[in-house]
Formats: structure tokens, sequence, C-alpha cells
């Protein structure tokens, strides 16, 4: 009988870590791009959760609340940049920006 | 008696790696499925959606890793607070328009499966050569801890707590910021 190891979890999140990798490279929109940099820091989480049990120390869960916190902050920054962005072209695509090429 | 009790123990063990299995694979294949619409749905709303069924799951996937109180602050902060967010803005923006696909960077789509091709290679190569013994290389402890708010508070508010207070200015920082971002300047005034 097999059982459920640590190694399990940890090619569950390199697999999520690639897909989320994947999104960022293959879409365009500005929106999408930032939920796949959540499922990065996600799979970043299950690292660190599943580390956490594997040697019993708590420090783990309480890295995941510090990726948390530095996630929801960026996430409020960058939607605040996508929605000036998007007043000034309509637009989310990250390929129109131009406006900080000299 | 005796051996009737040992036997039932014995199913009972049985049964709960079943059960480990089960509760293992379940989530984990509704997380990859979920991770899958978030990058190939055409529809922002889809999107988050499947966003949320990956959180959602991963919050699952969390408790059966003894940490329930992480598993509730991701239903809450995640699945609440941040897709909250991310809707409104796609409501915002509007979910009518189709994506541009022109290519905008020359040979991007050759660059992205070269850099991924690499990325995958990297990870399968250490996931077989390590042939899944990590368990050997560091073994685990055998107790195990429930990630309960009265340990984790207990540990956070002694040994991180200054951590704890820059993360803290980290938030008022970019609440400032994104209010600076979104605040309309009135027409006609200087910028």
């Amino acid at each position: 009988m097999i059982e459920v190891s640590t190694d399990w979890y940890l090619t569950l999140a390199a697999i999520l870590f690639s897909i989320g990798f994947l999104g960022m490279m293959i879409r365009k929109n500005a929106l999408i791009m930032f939920m796949c940099i959540e499922l990065m820091l996600n799979s970043v989480n299950l690292t660190f959760i599943a580390a956490s049990r594997h040697f019993g120390t708590i420090e783990g869960q309480i890295s995941v609340f510090f990726v948390l916190v530095v996630a929801s902050a960026e996430v409020v920054v960058g939607l605040a940049i996508i929605v000036s962005i998007f007043k000034k072209q309509s637009s989310a695509s990250v390929d129109l920006l131009r406006t900080i090429r000299g | 008696m005796e051996y009737v009790i040992q036997k039932k123990a014995k199913q009972w063990k049985k049964s709960k790696k079943v059960l480990d299995i089960v509760l293992f694979a379940v989530p984990a294949s509704l997380v990859i499925l979920g991770a899958l619409i978030v990058i190939f749905a055409k529809n922002p709303v889809h999107n988050s959606m499947g966003l949320v069924l990956t959180l959602a799951s991963l919050a699952v996937i969390y408790i059966t890793l003894n940490a329930t109180f992480v598993a509730m602050v991701q239903i809450l902060v995640y699945a609440g607070a941040v897709m909250t967010l991310f809707l409104f803005v796609i409501m915002m923006i509007g979910v009518d328009k189709p994506e541009q696909t022109r290519e905008e960077i020359k040979g991007q789509t050759l660059l992205v499966s070269g850099t991924l091709f690499i990325l995958i290679g990297i990870i399968s190569y250490v996931v077989i050569n390590s042939g899944f013994k990590w368990d050997l290389w560091f073994p685990p402890v055998d107790y195990s801890l429930e990630g309960t708010p009265n340990i984790i508070a207990g540990t956070l508010f002694t040994e991180w707590v200054l951590p704890f207070e820059v993360i803290s200015l980290l938030l008022i920082v970019a609440t400032a910021a994104a209010l600076a971002l979104a605040y309309d300047t009135k027409p006609g005034k200087k910028k």
C-alpha cells in the first residue's frame, strides 16, 4: 500500500508553479497574469506547509502568513495600476504598453 | 476477542490509508483543473472562478496537512477578499473585450516554449533524480504539529513580532499607494 508522503505535495506544488509560469508567459491580459502570479505564490505556500508538517515546526505556516500579506499588498497595488492604465488606453494588454519607452 | 480487535484495527489502518490517498488525489486534481481554467479560459470571469476553485481545493489540502488555521485564512483572505478585488476590477474593465492575440514581440511563442521546456526539464530531472526519496534524506518527525491559532500566535507574537510589525507597515504603504493611484485628479487641475 502506498502512502501519501511529502513528495506528493512537493510534486503538486511544482506542477502548480509550472502552470502559473506557463500562464504568465502565454497570456497578454494583465489581470490574468496577476492570477498566474497568485497561482505561483500558492504553490510556494503549499511547499511551506508540507515542509512544516514534515519537520514538525510551525515556522512554515507563519511564513505562509507573510506570503499572504505580501500577495494581497501586491494585488492591491497591481490592480490599481491596471485600472489607471485602462483609463488611459482602454485595454489591459501588456503588449500595448509603450508609455515607459522613451 | 483480542484477535477481532486487532483485525478491526488493521482494517481501519488500511481504510485510513485509502482515505488519505483519496483526500490527496481529489483536491489535487481539482487544484490542477482550476489552474488550467485560469490560464486557458477566454472569459476573465471564468478565469477568476477557476482561481477560486484552486484556492478552495488548496485549503482542503492544508487541512489534511494539519494547518487548519492557515486553511481558514486561505478561504477568508484569498477566496474571499482577493477574489472580490479581482472581480471588481474585471467588472470595471469589462468582460466583452476579446483579448488581442497578435504577437507584438517577434518569436515570443518560440521563446516561451523554449523557456518552459527548460523549466519542466529541470523539475522532472530533480524529481526523477531524487527518486521520491525526500523522506529518506530528510526523515520526517513522528509527532505532528496542529496549526491551531494558539500555537501559531504563540510563535508569531514572540519570535516573529518584528517581521509582523514590518509587514503591517507594508500593508499601510500599499493601501496609500493604491489610493494615490486610483485618485482621479480633476480635469483642469494641474497634475
